[in-house]
Formats: C-alpha cells, sequence, structure tokens
C-alpha cells in the first residue's frame, strides 16, 4: 500500500494525577506534563512497523488542535513518521467534527489505512474512529490487538468482552487499536534532530471548509466522590471476621 | 416526552444483562417511552427476554440471517433505519456497544454521550473523564436525536415484570461486504460472568505467572466469585484479555471485589470504583491499593492466600 494516515492527540500525560479546576470549568493543564494519547502512539508504532516490512510507502501523522501540538508531532516524526499535518484550531473539536476533518485530509492525501488509538485519555469518549469509518462508508477494526496486512486486505484481532474476535476487511479501512498492539520505540536524540527537517504542514481548520456538528456541551466538571477511608486488619482471621460481619461471605 | 430506543446486546440467543442496565438508565429520565430493538438473526427468544424487562413497552425484532454477525458496519444502519421518532438512542458501554453506537451517531449527523453514569434531565448527564479522575456534567442538544452509550457499572439491572408487545419490523439492510466475520474466540469458563459477578477475585502482577495464577483461580471458586486481573498480569500472559479490568478493560461493580498483588494504578482503580466493598492484600503497605480498599491486609499473598482458603472452606 501507498499511504498510512495516524492520528496524534495532544493528552495530559497518563503520569500526570489529574486535578479539576477548583472553578469547575476543566482539569489543570497549567504546567502539567503533555503527551501523545499513549494509544495513538501505539497506532503511529503499528504503522511504522508496517512500513519497516515494506507493506507501506509513507506515514503521515495528523494532529487536530492548537500550536502547541506541533510537539506531539515533533515527536511523532522524531519516531518516524514521514511527514506531519497539524489541523490548527483554539476550539475544543468534538468527535463527529473531528471525523469530518480526519475524512477531509483522506480526500486530500488518499490513505490505504487510517490507524487511530481506541480512546484518548483525556475524554475518553472512544468515537472519532468509528464515526470516521462510517462517514467514510468504510469497514472498522476497533479495539485492535494485531494487524496482518495482505494486499489489498487486513486480517485484525479485536479485544472484545467475550475475547477475541477475528474480522477480515476490505482497505482503506479505520483500524483503532488498544494496548497489547505493541511497545511503542523509544525516541533516539539523533531521530529528534532529523526529525526538525521533516516537513510539517499547518491548516488552519477554517480552510479546510468542515461543516461543524454541534458538540455535547461541558457544563461543568468536579472531582469523583472519594470513597470512605477502610480498616486494616492484622491477619486473615481479621479479614474473614470482617467479611462476616457486612455479610459478604 | 422522550421517547428512547435502547439496542439490545445478545450472543447464542441470550439477552446480555447490559441491556438491562440501559433500561434502568433510561427509566431515569423523566417521562420516557422505552423501547427495546433486537437486530439478530433469531430475534425471537431474545425479544421475549426483553420483553419481561421492567418498564419497556415495546420490543422491535429485526430478524435478518446476516445478523449472525453482530459488526457495527452490519447492526449500525439497522438501527439508523429505525431511529426516526426517537429523542434518545442507547446502547451499552460495552465492547459490543462502543463499537456501534458512534457508528450510528455518525450516520444520523450528531455526536455521542459515552458513558452516562447520572442522569440528571432529558438531555443532561455526567460522565466520567480522565480515567473517572474527573466526573463531567454535559449536555446534549435538545433539538436533535440523542444518542448515547450507558456506562453499564453504574446501573442495577431492571428486574423482570414486564410484558411488552413484541413487534417484527423489516428494514432493508445490505450486508456491508467489506468486513467479514472469521472467527470469535470466546473464553469459556463456569464461572460468573466478570462483569456481572457479585463477587469478583482479581490478581495482579505479583502472581508471578500462568501456575500460580490458578491460586486466584482456585480462591474465586471457594467463593462463588468471577475472576478479574490487571493489564500487568494480562500482558504478562498469566491471563486471557477479557479479565482485563481498568480504564482500557472492563470497568465492573461487584458486591465484594478481592484484590490480590495488585498495587493500584489509577487505570486499574477507575475500574472497579463502584465496587461495593474492596479488600486488598499486598505486601507493600504503601501500594495506592489501600487508599480505596474497605478492608486492607498487608502481608505475603502466598502465605495469605491458602490460610485463607482454609477459613473459608471450614
Amino acid at each position: 500500500m501507498d499511504k498510512i494516515l495516524v492520528g496524534l492527540k495532544r493528552v495530559v500525560d497518563y503520569n500526570v494525577r489529574v486535578r479539576v479546576r477548583s472553578d469547575g470549568s476543566g482539569v489543570e493543564t497549567d504546567g502539567v506534563k503533555m503527551s501523545i494519547n499513549p494509544f495513538d502512539e501505539i497506532a503511529l508504532e503499528e504503522a511504522l512497523r508496517i512500513k519497516e516490512r515494506g507493506d507501506a510507502n509513507e506515514v503521515i501523522v495528523v494532529s487536530i488542535g492548537s500550536g502547541d501540538s506541533q510537539q506531539q508531532l515533533r515527536t511523532g516524526l522524531a519516531m518516524g513518521a514521514d511527514r506531519a499535518i497539524l489541523v490548527e484550531t483554539s476550539d475544543r473539536v468534538d468527535a463527529l467534527t473531528g471525523a469530518r476533518i480526519f475524512h477531509k485530509l483522506i480526500d486530500r492525501e488518499n490513505p490505504d489505512l487510517v490507524i487511530l488509538g481506541k480512546q484518548a485519555i483525556d475524554d475518553d469518549n472512544s468515537q472519532t474512529g468509528q464515526m470516521l469509518a462510517a462517514i467514510w462508508e468504510r469497514p472498522q477494526a476497533t479495539f485492535a490487538s494485531t494487524l496482518v496486512i495482505d494486499g489489498s486486505k487486513a486480517t485484525v484481532t479485536r479485544e472484545v468482552d467475550v475475547g477475541l474476535e477475528i474480522i477480515e476487511i476490505d482497505l482503506p479501512a479505520v483500524v483503532t487499536v488498544d494496548l497489547r498492539m505493541n511497545d511503542p520505540r523509544y525516541v533516539k536524540l539523533p531521530d529528534i534532530m532529523k526529525a526538525k527537517k521533516k516537513p510539517l504542514e499547518q491548516i488552519p481548520l477554517a480552510e479546510l471548509n468542515i461543516e461543524k456538528a454541534v458538540a455535547i456541551s461541558q457544563v461543568k466538571f468536579e472531582p469523583p466522590t472519594e470513597r470512605a477511608k477502610g480498616v486494616m486488619v492484622e491477619d486473615v482471621a481479621g479479614l474473614v471476621a470482617t467479611l462476616k460481619d457486612k455479610g459478604l461471605i | 416526552m422522550s421517547k428512547i430506543l435502547i439496542v439490545a446486546e445478545h450472543a447464542d440467543d441470550v439477552l446480555n444483562p447490559s441491556t438491562a442496565k440501559c433500561v434502568a438508565c433510561a427509566s431515569e429520565i423523566p417521562d420516557a417511552e422505552i423501547h427495546v430493538v433486537v437486530v439478530a438473526a433469531n430475534a425471537s427468544p431474545i425479544a421475549a427476554e426483553a420483553a419481561s424487562l421492567t418498564s419497556v413497552t415495546q420490543v422491535l425484532c429485526i430478524d435478518n440471517p446476516l445478523n449472525v454477525s453482530q459488526l457495527a458496519a452490519i447492526v449500525a444502519p439497522q438501527v439508523v433505519a429505525m431511529a426516526e421518532g426517537y429523542s434518545h438512542i442507547f446502547g451499552p458501554s460495552t465492547t459490543f456497544g462502543r463499537d456501534l453506537m458512534p457508528r450510528v451517531a455518525a450516520l444520523l449527523g450528531v455526536n455521542q454521550v459515552s458513558d452516562i453514569m447520572e442522569v440528571l434531565g432529558s438531555h443532561s448527564f455526567k460522565r466520567p473523564v480522565y480515567a473517572g479522575n474527573a466526573i463531567v456534567t454535559v449536555e446534549a442538544p435538545a433539538n436533535l436525536p440523542l444518542v448515547a452509550t450507558v456506562r453499564v457499572a453504574s446501573y442495577r439491572s431492571v428486574p423482570d415484570g414486564g410484558n411488552a408487545t413484541i413487534n417484527s419490523i423489516e428494514v432493508e439492510s445490505q450486508s456491508p461486504e467489506h468486513t467479514r466475520l472469521i472467527e470469535l474466540q470466546a473464553g469459556k469458563s463456569d464461572r460468573p460472568d466478570l462483569q456481572t459477578a457479585a463477587k469478583v477475585v482479581a490478581g495482579g502482577r505479583a502472581l508471578g505467572s500462568e501456575e500460580k495464577f490458578q491460586l486466584i483461580f482456585q480462591l474465586a471458586d471457594t467463593l462463588g466469585a468471577g475472576v478479574g486481573a490487571t493489564r500487568a498480569a494480562v500482558d504478562a500472559g498469566y491471563v486471557p484479555n477479557e479479565l482485563q479490568v481498568g480504564q482500557t478493560g472492563k470497568i465492573i461493580a461487584p458486591e465484594l471485589y478481592v484484590a490480590i498483588g495488585i498495587s493500584g494504578a489509577i487505570q486499574h482503580l477507575t475500574g472497579i470504583k463502584d465496587a461495593g466493598t474492596i479488600v486488598a492484600i499486598n505486601k507493600d503497605p504503601d501500594a495506592p491499593i489501600f487508599e480505596v480498599a474497605d478492608i486492607g491486609l498487608v502481608g505475603d499473598l502466598f502465605a495469605i492466600i491458602p490460610e485463607l482458603q482454609a477459613a473459608l472452606s471450614g
């Protein structure tokens, strides 16, 4: 195949203990470490492996967001992507509008495969890939743990509630990846230097003429209710007694 | 008035309990009329189960041999063909619903509310974000169809006792030839299902091997419990993926959750926050699991499990 398109979302790093802003307007992001959404990193790693096996010619990383997302795209280029596209907007982009943006880029780039993370760890929506597949009228293979390309087809193993589901899809298609697909590579310093010379195209969102979807509005953020403080028991006898007290055994 | 369509989840001609949980969520919406659609190859036994759920007034069956496969590309267009006239279309936040519902939403040209955990009004809900470290109140546009998934761990199944009418519906559907089901490898187990079990015993990487993880299975059997695991234990190959509990695995709400050799990463804790009682057994007294545990016991799990096993059997 020729091209693989990969989405990279800038999110609060997964190691950060997220705190809700006191005014309830969102979560604290000032001075907080930002990274590529971990699932997207796995998506990129998979695309790079497909290319390195000789099954694809070019890997293009795409992000939607403010100019800050260039950092994540540069990291993606350092990992090995060939070029990057940033669709620039300072507004929050809802999932359907995001899918429409990808659809527009698909019209332009004609990729054979779009690989995305199965969800972003900030809003935990798990929607964009499925929505893109719907409006593109192409197959979707969500929650994928293995992806085998065979010419114009792909065989995908999906992690589902009852176990594993294996499906075959015709390309082009959208695949969203789960954690066990691969372990993303570490970026080496020379690659970071090389990445600076790779093309990163910035497109203002307005230039794409996307019909914006009506967003679900986020009215208020609050911290989750804390669980009541528990008790420590000394030994198994204490544990069994406490469970009996609670009527659990 | 709200008119709500719930997409039934099923396998092997049996309704999945996630559907009764969606009904529980939908019945919190004021003045709601609740219908269930069964998209299946053999809808009648499933429809009969759905018709007996309290609060459901109508069950609609779309029978078609191609529905043997419940792939989103096959099911979504049939749901969309039914959507006219409904203010809300709900599905469960299981892998079935999470795969399907965004495809339904996009075909209807609307956004989706994922993982409803609380109903505040007909178009206002609470849902978790950032692995449950923040809860956001969302409002969906009232003039558009509202597509949502229901966070099944937040709801108890509605009881039986309903007596809905069952109607067959014909919708035009074509098999999308671009997507083909090859095989479903379902884990076979006689233990209670992880997602609906009243009790769950779960193990982490501290178990050390697939063989030693058997201790968890044995304890679960003594308690009549389902078995769960952390991502680390699944990654290490001790147990298959369908046992993973957490942000990227299953979100569960058993009455009793026994976490053994589990340190308590945020991503794991988000999967058990709604458990009734959390028991933690870990050798590290500073493990984060103790911050959420109702009952904590510090010690060597390889000494504790046999002792607990003996105490429970005795």
